[in-house]
């Protein structure tokens, strides 16, 4: 699977909650942050967890900032996450 | 559907037993085989790894580099790698500057780079701190007995898919001159996850 996303790029994690197994932290559903490194790629969690096929596909290390997560607070959290749980973030608005 | 299941973990274990035990029944695998692959990783598996890398990272500037670029290539340099289990993990080490400070939690389970720094700690793969670091850092840390100043950024890596993370603390004030050994000796565990300064 190609990589859609580079280090700075903003990104936007999927806010759905999926009634399977998925590595998508809870709070970081429907956040903005951006892209720090690339990590290679890995078989979607989501997809093996259900004996479903599932091609290895980009894996991106992003960083969030407390506040976009959590309303408050001044530290940054940094969250591995598979491609399909992003989106491109050109604008705030598409929240 | 990530977060705690209450019961999953026991259910687990017992769903590996059960496999176990299947396999060993029918000759798939010698008990004694998978004894001795256990004993041999968790006998490698000792936070004394982290240490040294740390000592060495402190003492050498060069490897310091290596092992903040590519920790993976870096390790060999030490005698240690990341493949205990059955594949070789991805391992990223985060340092810690004068005005950073990183520390470590896996939110959905409780992944850690155990080859590095042995079997985690209790409290690691506790709810309490894997809820609490990612909202409130500053008072987890407060907890452990350690105060960063105001000016110093928390960074918090939720270790989330296939990496493991270690942090490289600052060396300390007045340790020029010590050699790795004795510099290995000031590293902490608590240090190798961000909950102590060293």
């Amino acid at each position: 699977m190609a990589e859609l996303f580079s280090p700075g790029d903003r990104v936007w994690a999927d806010r759905a909650d999926p009634p399977y197994h998925t590595r998508l932290p809870r709070y970081a559903r429907g956040a903005i942050g951006t892209v720090v490194e690339r990590q290679g790629c890995y078989p979607l969690p989501d997809r093996r967890a259900r004996q479903l096929p599932a091609e290895p596909e980009p894996v991106y290390t992003v960083r969030f900032a407390a506040a976009e997560l959590f309303g408050e607070g001044d530290h940054t959290v940094t969250i591995d996450l598979w491609q399909s749980y992003l989106r491109p973030a050109g604008r705030a608005e598409q929240r | 559907m990530s977060g705690e299941h209450p019961g999953v973990a026991a259910a687990l274990a017992a769903r590996v037993r059960r496999l176990e035990s299947l396999l060993e029944q029918r000759g798939l695998v010698d008990p004694q085989e998978l004894d001795r692959a256990l004993e041999a990783f968790l006998a490698r598996a000792s936070p004394a790894n982290g240490t040294r890398l740390v000592a060495r990272a402190w003492a050498d500037e060069g490897f310091r580099a290596r092992l903040l670029a590519d920790a993976n290539a870096a390790l060999p340099e030490l005698g240690l790698s990341m493949g205990g289990g059955l594949q070789e993990q991805r391992l990223k080490v985060v340092q810690n500057t004068e005005d950073s400070h990183n520390v470590i939690v896996c939110t959905l389970c409780s992944c850690y780079p155990i080859a590095l720094l042995g079997p985690s700690p209790t409290w690691y793969k506790s709810e309490a701190y894997r809820s609490r670091v990612v909202r409130d850092p500053r008072a987890v840390l407060r907890e452990f007995g350690f105060v960063p100043g105001p000016e110093v950024r928390i960074n918090v890596w939720d270790s989330s898919a296939e990496s493991r993370y270690m942090v490289l603390p600052r060396r300390p004030d007045g340790t020029e001159g010590f050699k790795e050994q004795a510099l290995a000796a000031l590293v902490t565990r608590n240090g190798l996850i961000g909950v102590a300064p060293v």
